[in-house]
């Protein structure tokens, strides 16, 4: 998991830009459903950035952040549709119940590693999936909560599309800040091997559990976002199929490279899409691609790109 | 051009001006009229899923896809079982394929979560399976139009009824699957069974896909009601019927059913275990009535099965639309006029042979069956009546307004009466 020779930073600059300016012609260029689809992309791939960050730089692959996110999204809803609050009042909550559920599942879970961390965090998951699936009178049960959230002045598409965008913008920018940061080199040395960076006096477990706070704050404002777009939860978003999905996202694009999670939420998401228009064994093609994917870029999408690019560069230098 | 094509040219341009105006004035809109089919085709409901879509292609098979001069453009997009998936389809057929109405969905949180979705747009949402009662009661939203469905609550109450009546039944067990659909079921029935003097000795909430029923079989054993009221879908209700039978309990404790317990979708693999289980519902298909019979005969050659719930309802769900569209001469694109059409369908040619009709609230006013599982002489199982209640509403026998202050059935809300 080698990152790629780094670019320049100028050169890292233009293509951040060039990717936003891109993004913000979506609205004038697809405008109606395919902008939509776009949302969704990036609020899942805020979703997956944040479990890129625990799976990707400290090595803890997380099954529970779909039910973060997915707490998020409960709370906003029932904020504002049951108790009838405000919509941002309702995300603050919402965020910060999402975080508060990450800071125990941290205490929980931090002190196991590889399978286990799997197998306790995908426990975690299923436990909110209960609680939301069984708590009729405040989740709705499995008809779960329903009711416009986002408020009128944002609810023009284009308008909300800038929102989304500028939000999950700021919101890759942290990531990005926070993955490159000493803590995030000191998360990658954890990765490594944490019995080095014990003996190097580094306080491991505090380390991955401000880690996965963090992870679980970023999962929770895409999980507000997402009651904003879609204005509808029930346990679907907080079941272990949403947290298997938001992995796979990270797989596809690429673990560890953090913006691969921005590329494989728009692949899966348009996949989905786009196939079952033609055939109901989309699940199939989407299992086919994976496979592929797996076979020819185990280091996903995005990191077989950079990887492309630097062996093309050491030719040319050589 | 030649004299001999110019001459089959020019009469057919005269034939179509003199008949034009003897068609039904379709000037004001343009090309077909777009429906937008929402089902399960992948996931825990898909054999569901396909049979709606059977249903529902084989009325407009049947009538040529055209209506009042349109041509009728449906498209299919797999709700996956999972109301996520489903408000994502039923965005992309109304803002991308710009369908002018939507019908399906199975689940009913999928059905919830597309209403949610056209309540803010207006488009009309036609729901022939969805049964959440509060989709016509508390919480209704006027473009959402139960046509050719049922209210989750509303089936049981005659068959509550029946058993306390003609069966003299007084304790009650119910099992259940653990969701909504279940509550509303079961608080139907509970709710009429006791304020008719019944009592409940116990209910059983199951989590969906049990494998063993063996504990809960066991204590209704012990518990040793007059009845088991059961509400199973799917392989569930497979499994439990084959396990009631062969724990030995089928023949001591009679077993009365939803009507989704005996649906040929679960009666359609089971032997004689499923035999003389009695529920209640708006369809049978074993029944004697010249419609029904004729239905029956035309779904069976056309896919080798006995019809289902899923496809007769879509089958009538179509045939009901059909009617609205008629009535407003194809323009569908005038919401107001198109919706109140369709509240004002009479249905009179539905496979039940009986006409039906929205009350006030836009669900179905039925002629109930009571039906029990019979062996035809080929060997399928299927329902035949045994006695029909008439014009049971949602509301069963209560005032509408007055049932709707009490709470929406939920599993601590079952509308007991304490006697």
């Amino acid at each position: 998991m080698k990152p790629a020779r780094a670019m320049t930073s100028p050169a890292r600059t233009g293509i951040a830009l060039a990717c936003l300016a891109l993004l913000a012609a979506v609205p004038f260029v697809i405008p109606g459903y395919k902008t939509s689809l776009v949302v969704e992309m990036l609020i899942f791939a805020t979703l997956a950035m944040s479990i890129d960050l625990l799976a990707g730089f400290a090595g803890r692959v997380s099954l529970c952040h779909g039910a973060i996110f997915g707490i998020a999204t409960y709370v906003v809803l029932y904020h504002v549709t049951v108790a009838g609050g405000s919509p941002w009042i309702g995300v603050l909550l919402g965020v910060a119940a999402a975080t508060a559920a990450a800071v125990i599942f941290a205490l929980l879970a931090i002190r196991t590693s590889g399978v286990y961390f799997l197998l306790l965090t995908l426990a975690l998951g299923m436990i909110v999936w209960g609680m939301c699936f069984r708590w009729t009178s405040v989740t709705g049960g499995e008809n779960g909560l329903r009711g416009v959230v986002v408020p009128a002045w944002l609810a023009p598409p284009t308008v909300f599309y800038f929102f989304v965008l500028i939000v999950t913008s700021l919101m890759t920018f942290l990531m990005w800040r926070f993955a490159h940061s000493p803590f995030g080199l000191t998360l990658q040395g954890i990765r490594e091997s944490d019995s080095r960076m014990r003996a190097l006096g580094y306080n491991v477990p505090l380390h991955l559990f401000v880690a996965f706070t963090v992870s679980g704050f970023f999962a929770g404002l895409a999980g507000a976002l997402y009651a904003f777009f879609n204005s509808f939860v029930s346990p679907s978003t907080v079941a272990l199929a949403q947290s298997v999905e938001g992995l796979l996202m990270v797989i596809v694009g690429g673990v560890g490279t953090l913006f691969g999670g921005l590329v494989g939420a728009a692949v899966i998401i348009a996949l989905e899409n786009i196939v079952s228009f033609y055939t109901e064994r989309w699940p199939m093609v989407l299992g086919l691609m994976f496979i592929v994917t797996m076979i020819f870029a185990p280091e996903g999408l995005l990191g077989r790109g950079r990887a492309l690019l630097a062996q093309r560069r050491d030719r040319n230098a050589s | 051009m030649d004299r001999r094509k110019f001459l089959t040219s020019a009469s057919a341009a005269v034939a179509a001006n003199a008949v034009a105006p003897l068609l039904p004035s379709a000037s004001a809109q343009s090309g077909p009229i777009r429906i937008g089919l929402l089902a399960p085709l992948t996931g825990v409901v898909a054999s569901g899923g396909k049979e709606m879509v059977e249903g529902f292609n084989l009325f407009w098979d049947q009538h040529g896809r055209k209506i009042a001069g349109r041509e009728i453009e449906i498209t299919v997009e797999d709700d996956a079982s999972n109301p996520d998936t489903a408000l994502q389809k039923a965005r992309r057929l109304v803002e991308q394929r710009n369908v002018q109405m939507l019908v399906g969905d199975l689940l009913a949180n999928t059905g919830l979560a597309v209403a949610e979705y056209v309540k803010s747009n207006g488009v009309p949402y036609f729901i022939p399976i969805i049964a959440a009662d509060d989709l016509t009661q508390r919480k209704r939203i006027p473009n959402v139009i139960r046509i050719a469905g049922y209210s989750a609550s509303q089936m049981p109450r005659p068959l509550a009824d029946y058993a306390y009546h003609k069966k003299n039944y007084r304790k009650l067990v119910t099992i259940s699957q653990d969701y909504t659909f279940g509550y509303e079921q079961c608080g139907g029935f509970c709710q009429t069974f006791t304020e008719l003097g019944g009592s409940v000795v116990q209910q059983f909430w199951q989590p969906l896909n049990t494998a063993d029923f063996s504990p809960y079989l066991a204590q209704i054993q012990s518990l040793n009601p007059d009845v088991v009221y059961a509400m199973e879908t799917g392989a569930d209700a497979n499994r439990f019927i084959q396990q009631y039978a062969n724990f030995g309990l089928k023949g001591k404790i009679p077993m009365l059913g939803a009507m989704n317990l005996t649906d040929q979708s679960v009666i359609r693999t089971l032997g004689p275990e499923c035999e003389g289980i009695i529920s209640s519902a708006q369809f049978c298909e074993g029944s004697d009535a010249p419609a029904t019979k004729k239905f029956v005969a035309e779904y069976e050659k056309a896919f080798n099965k006995l019809p289902s719930l899923y496809g007769f309802s879509m089958y009538s769900g179509a045939m009901w639309m059909a009617a609205g569209m008629t009535a407003v001469d194809g323009n569908v694109e005038d919401r107001p006029k198109f919706l109140d059409a369709i509240r004002k369908v009479v249905l009179n040619d539905s496979p039940l042979g009986r006409p039906v009709r929205l009350d006030m609230y836009g669900n179905p006013i039925y002629d109930v069956y009571i039906r029990q599982v019979k062996r035809r002489p080929d060997g399928k199982s299927w329902n035949v009546p045994l006695e029909t209640v008439p014009n049971v509403s949602q509301f069963w026998k209560y005032d509408p307004e007055t049932y709707m202050k009490q709470p929406s059935y939920s599993r601590t809300f079952q509308g007991i009466k304490k006697s």
